[in-house]
């Protein structure tokens, strides 16, 4: 099985062109427009040429005569000022244009990678550190859309620049424009050797900050232990640490790229130099004037400052890139849980399935089986509960029946069809779980229960909670459907939520319910309604429950018994208890537990 | 900001200064070098070799100069960042320890994550620029003082270009401030809702609401889009004028140049002095604006910032000493007594309303009444979680609120029914710092945990993952319940913490709990018959109230809802029991 961390691993050290490659191949937006908006820089970047030929044409036709010439002075800067708006205007529609263009880009970056967070299997959430996973679609993204506001608009302006300033000395001299570019090649190979190393440094400050962020989602999740054992002071410490981590990665990566900033300020001068000499050398003889000479002081800081900003941009640019592989990264991670492709998948039939399970094995570490070779027919329409001790393999059994992973080994058959080749949105419509921890969206109840069927009316959900006999629980809330059930649902009791919970299966409306201990923190008044109500709902459907109440089991059509992963019993809550063996036992210390009320009950109570 | 780490910012500014001086001084050089070597070579057709030499040599050394001053700025200035970003972090999450558990169920934990990630990030990410934004205003200052000495005409245009460049980037900031806090504050909305999918990714799945999701997040996305694209435009239009008035000005100080060298007031050497100034503006021009584009940002960040650290802090904290002596009770079992406690989430609906009971020491009492009766919201009053509306809480006569963390520590452990794992090993969850591998052992048999730890690849050094994501949830309530029992507590709160461990397994702890711990008062939410036939009293709480404490059997026999409750299972079987008999 192939995680994120996978991925990560095999990309890194990866160069910034490849994970440009890669991410351009991954969003398409950016190349739209691209040649107008790459047009429009070249014709921007010509309107900086104007200061250092205005300068020679004012010098050599105006200054250094026998008199000064002003109408020719007046003249050449009045045209130079029109220039340099026209440019100026042609400089803020391209640079409107990027910010358009990237951040659609980045748009569809986040979103994509989000829907595919979602697509990974499940076994993926538990192994990957959730608050790593946020931050690939936030904080990664955001370092992209940084870039892309500042960096990304100087590579694009300053390679114009670059272009349109050579040009320009070539025109002028090509000697002295030889001299400027050779002396640009020494400080591209240092910033290519540096690069890799930036790099490097920047990516551990990306990881580094994913620790940290997980760090602290400790600190505040944990709120409520964390205080109800004194240890305030010791999560404090573990933060600082991941804090001073952080830190430290940041202040070298920073401190690496400071060193090479200044190189292009270095060669400036040395270039410059370069250039008055061999001017000097050459002389009037050789066609320059001094209006020429300064001019090319010009050009050559022109020339050779985009060079040294892109030194200035290039740390921002690991930065960004470092972003941009992680996010990719999240993209690149293959789904192992895949949709069939269209040709080999099959919807479902209508009417209750029976499901068909062949030596099904699943481990979720190599080597550590959870499920062993587990073969049983549950037939169409009927209950069935799975029993077991903790950690049995009863919830890894649920996940697989609604394939949120796979079968190591083996396969399941719905109405005879292999699981693996029906459409995801036929399955989740046909099969539906109903997990041991329930989990509800900071909306109202209305919202949280319409997750299941998105064009349910207010009225239809009334209905559900009614058919549960959920009315009565409903209108004591303060604001019936509407209340709001907070942050994970925790304005409502553990209880409360699988109440939602059950109505949000019920308006989903399967042929088949799997019902994973989603009943075991309710009080017993209120199992008991329940457990009625899912007993009209059941009927007419396959359903598949997993209750650590037997009482549950008593009432199934089939019962289930686990046993460290392997399926040691199955028959009728009769047969089983006649035979004597595993079910037997587990029933009579249930027997035991929960009737020691009853022997001190008075009699006629009843 | 600065304020907490000052001595690099310092250093950074220096540097800055330094940086600020050469940069004009090069301007100067190059003005030199027309003079004394382009003119003369070209103009008068020689130039004298020492002369080529000491230009030269004016301007690499100014070169390095400038270049030793950015060097010192850049690290001086990333180290300023780092350490005021992470001081920063420090004291947010410090302040998320020590304010009242209230603050945690009032405000969304996205929200919190945001302050200490995003707001840090916004309020720090200016520090970096700052040192050289004020080396700008040193190249401005000096920069005009030589062009008063130089001449008044150049003087008198930089008197106009400068201010409007300034008064332009004050333009600029109030401009972008706005659209730029509400792109903030729409990150910190795409964040939460991607927190909230992925925590809640197994009903999502279980659904196939991805779709749905997907959705979710795409229209808080497509807000970002929008507001990020306003910030851009703005800065692009600002930017484009910053970038085109010192040119413009150019096109101003040639012609004046040109008539001042007719005067023979300047030489062609300062025109050229000043057009190089002119053009080396533009960068740090576009910086400051850039920083005061950022500044906005840090302020919205601050400020948030600020809102947490102004969060009082839990008064508990403030109790250095405990006001009565508390050592003498201590390896005793508590004694509690609630009187007339009311307590509501909101106002006009009250949770808890007049609950009045006591324990005695050594007792184990069960707390049983119907979902939403205020069972939870009752533990978490008496672990002295939350603080009580009307009445209080008193253990072994002295009230819960004079208790310091110290002493609540050593009196209460409480297990929730969510248990909450910390991303550590088996026994850092357990004994959460202590070192007592005696101690492990003993509370880990009680709680059930030995059984399976063994099982687990590195026994007791097992990391659990996130939240304990490796273990099931009967697995987690035990782990947690050996946790509380590792404090040795004299008050000992269950809520509903076995729910999720199978009924053999659960009745099996509780029996060995009973027998073992006989230096505890036990307080325990049960919904399960057997969970309260183990207790010697039990409290029966209905909408808040009390409304009746006694023995099981006593309850049974006086309150008919309490029966109702407890004896749903019975009767739903001998109902049951009925059908089969009769079809």
């Amino acid at each position: 099985m192939s995680s994120i961390d996978d991925v990560d691993a095999a990309h890194r050290g990866e160069g910034a062109i490849a994970v440009i490659r890669r991410g351009v191949a991954a969003t398409p937006e950016l190349r739209k427009g691209a040649f107008v908006t790459i047009l429009l820089a070249m014709i921007g970047a010509a309107g900086r040429v104007v200061i250092p030929v205005l300068t020679q044409q004012v010098i050599d036709k105006g200054l250094t005569g026998p008199k000064v010439n002003t109408g020719l002075v007046l003249a050449a800067s009045a045209a130079g000022a029109v220039v340099v708006v026209i440019t100026g205007v042609i400089v803020r529609t391209t640079r409107v244009r990027l910010a358009r263009t990237s951040e659609q880009a980045l748009f569809g970056l986040r979103t994509k990678a989000f829907d595919h967070i979602h697509r990974l299997s499940l076994a993926h959430h538990t192994e990957e550190r959730r608050g790593a996973l946020v931050s690939r679609v936030t904080s990664d993204v955001e370092t992209l859309s940084q870039f892309f506001s500042w960096g990304g608009v100087a590579w694009l302006v300053n390679g114009a620049v670059i272009v349109a300033v050579a040009i320009t000395m070539a025109v002028y001299d090509w000697r002295l424009a030889l001299i400027a570019i050779v002396a640009v090649l020494p400080l591209a190979l240092i910033l290519r050797l540096v690069q890799r190393r930036l790099l490097a440094a920047w990516d551990l400050v990306r990881g580094r900050v994913g620790d940290m962020l997980s760090s602290v989602g400790e600190a505040v999740t944990g709120a409520a232990v964390i205080r109800a054992y004194g240890v305030q002071d010791r999560t404090i410490v573990k933060v600082d640490e991941a804090i001073a981590d952080h830190q430290r990665s940041f202040a070298r990566a920073g401190s690496l790229s400071a060193l090479l900033f200044p190189s292009g300020e270095v060669f400036a001068v040395l270039t410059i130099s370069a250039v008055v000499v061999a001017g000097v050398w050459l002389g009037p003889g050789a066609g320059l004037t001094s209006g020429t000479m300064v001019a090319f002081l010009f050009l050559v800081n022109l020339f050779l400052e985009p060079v040294a900003e892109f030194t200035e941009i290039l740390d921002q640019t690991q930065t960004a890139v470092a972003g941009w592989r992680r996010v990719l990264d999240v993209l690149d991670t293959p789904v192992d849980v895949a949709e069939p492709s269209p040709h080999e998948s099959v919807e479902l039939p209508d009417g209750p399935p029976e499901l068909r399970l062949e030596q099904v094995s699943f481990e979720y570490l190599p080597g550590r089986p959870v499920l062993k070779a587990v073969d049983v027919v549950l037939p169409a329409s009927r209950s069935v509960a799975i029993v077991g001790a903790t950690g049995s393999g009863k919830s890894t059994l649920a996940k697989l029946l609604v394939r949120l992973a796979d079968p190591t080994e083996g396969r399941i058959l719905v109405h005879g069809v292999d699981l693996r080749s029906v459409p995801f949105a036929d399955l989740r419509s046909k099969v539906v779980l109903v997990p041991q921890e329930t989990f509800l969206f900071d909306t109202t109840i209305a919202e949280n229960v319409r997750f299941a069927n998105p064009s349910a009316q207010p009225a239809d959900i009334r209905l559900a909670f009614y058919e549960l006999s959920l009315d009565d629980w409903l209108d004591s809330l303060p604001a019936g459907l509407e209340t709001r059930v907070g942050e994970r649902g925790e304005h409502l009791s553990v209880g409360e939520r699988q109440l939602v919970a059950l109505a949000r299966a019920y308006l989903a409306n399967p042929t088949c319910l799997l019902l994973d201990e989603a009943t075991s923190a309710v009080d017993p008044a209120t199992e008991t309604r329940l457990a009625r109500a899912l007993e009209s709902l059941a009927r007419g459907r396959t359903s598949i429950t997993i209750a650590h109440r037997l009482s549950t089991a008593e009432r199934s059509d089939l019962v289930l018994v686990m046993e460290a992963g392997v399926l040691v019993e199955v028959g009728s809550h009769d047969e089983l208890l006649a035979r004597g063996g595993t079910y037997a036992g587990l029933h009579s210390s249930w027997m035991d537990a929960s009737s020691l009320s009853a022997t001190a009950a008075p009699a006629g109570d009843t | 900001m600065v304020r907490l780490h000052p001595r690099p910012f310092a250093i950074a500014v220096f540097g800055a200064s330094v940086y600020a001086c050469a940069t004009v001084a090069s301007s100067f050089a190059l003005g030199r070098v027309t003079d004394r070597v382009i003119l003369p070579r070209f103009d008068q057709g020689h130039v004298d070799g020492g002369t080529v030499a000491a230009a030269i040599a004016l301007v690499i050394g100014v070169g390095l100069v400038k270049a030793a001053g950015i060097i010192t700025r850049r690290i001086a200035a990333t180290i300023t960042g780092a350490r005021v970003g992470g001081t920063l972090r420090s004291m947010v999450v410090e302040r998320y320890q020590l304010v009242p558990y209230e603050y945690h169920q009032r405000n969304p934990t996205g929200e919190l994550l945001s302050h200490a990630g995003n707001d840090v990030d916004a309020a720090t990410e200016v520090l970096a620029p700052l040192p050289f934004a004020s080396g700008v205003m040193v190249i401005l200052v000096v920069s005009f003082g030589w062009m008063l000495l130089t001449d008044p005409y150049f003087a008198a245009i930089a008197v106009v270009l400068f201010p409007t460049l300034v008064a332009l980037n004050v333009v600029y900031q109030r401009r972008v401030e706005r659209p730029a806090e509400e792109a903030q504050e729409q990150l910190g909305v795409v964040s939460a809702v991607a927190h909230e999918s992925f925590d809640g990714a197994l009903v999502v799945k279980a659904l196939g609401a991805e779709r749905l999701e997907s959705e979710r997040f795409r229209a808080a996305s497509e807000k970002l889009l929008r507001a990020k694209v306003r910030v851009a435009t703005t800065r692009a239009t600002f930017d484009a004028v910053l970038d085109a008035l010192p040119t413009i000005g150019i096109a101003v100080l040639l012609p004046v140049g040109a008539w001042r060298v007719e005067s023979g007031a300047v030489t062609v050497g300062d025109v050229v002095a000043f057009v190089s100034l002119f053009t080396i503006l533009v960068w740090p021009l576009r910086l400051i604006g850039y920083v005061l584009g950022e500044l906005p940002r840090a302020v919205v960040g601050m400020d948030r910032i600020q809102e947490v650290l102004a969060e009082p802090i839990d008064p508990r904290h403030e109790l250095t000493v405990s006001r009565e002596a508390g050592s003498a009770t201590s390896g005793r079992a508590a004694l509690l007594d609630v009187q007339g406690l009311g307590f509501g989430y909101e106002p006009g609906r009250d949770v808890l309303d007049g609950v009045t009971f006591s324990v005695a020491p050594g007792r184990t009492v069960a707390v049983v009444g119907p979902t939403g009766s205020g069972k939870s919201t009752l533990l978490l009053l008496v672990a002295g979680l939350i603080g009580p509306q009307r009445g209080g809480v008193r253990v072994d006569g002295r009230d819960l609120s004079s208790f310091t963390v110290d002493d609540l520590r050593a009196t209460v452990a409480m297990a929730f029914q969510e248990a909450f794992l910390f991303g550590d090993s088996l026994a850092e969850n357990i004994l959460l710092g202590d070192d007592d591998p005696e101690l492990l052992a003993t509370v880990a048999d009680l709680a059930g945990v030995s059984g399976f730890a063994r099982r687990l690849p590195q026994g007791f050094a097992t990391l659990v993952g996130e939240r304990g994501a490796t273990l099931s949830g009967g697995q987690r309530q035990r782990v947690a319940l050996a946790r509380a029992l590792a404090r040795s507590p004299r008050l000992l709160l269950l809520d509903d913490a076995t729910s999720a461990v199978d009924p053999t397994t659960e009745a099996r702890i509780l029996r060995s709990l009973r027998s073992h711990l006989t230096a505890t008062t036990t307080l325990v939410v049960a919904s399960r018959p057997s969970t309260i036939a183990l207790a010697d009293e039990v409290i029966f709480l209905d909408e808040g109230r009390v409304v009746d404490q006694g023995t099981h059997d006593e309850l049974l026999a006086r309150q008919p809802g309490y029966a109702h409750l407890v004896r749903a299972y019975e009767l739903d079987r001998a109902d049951r029991a009925g059908e089969v008999s009769v079809t």
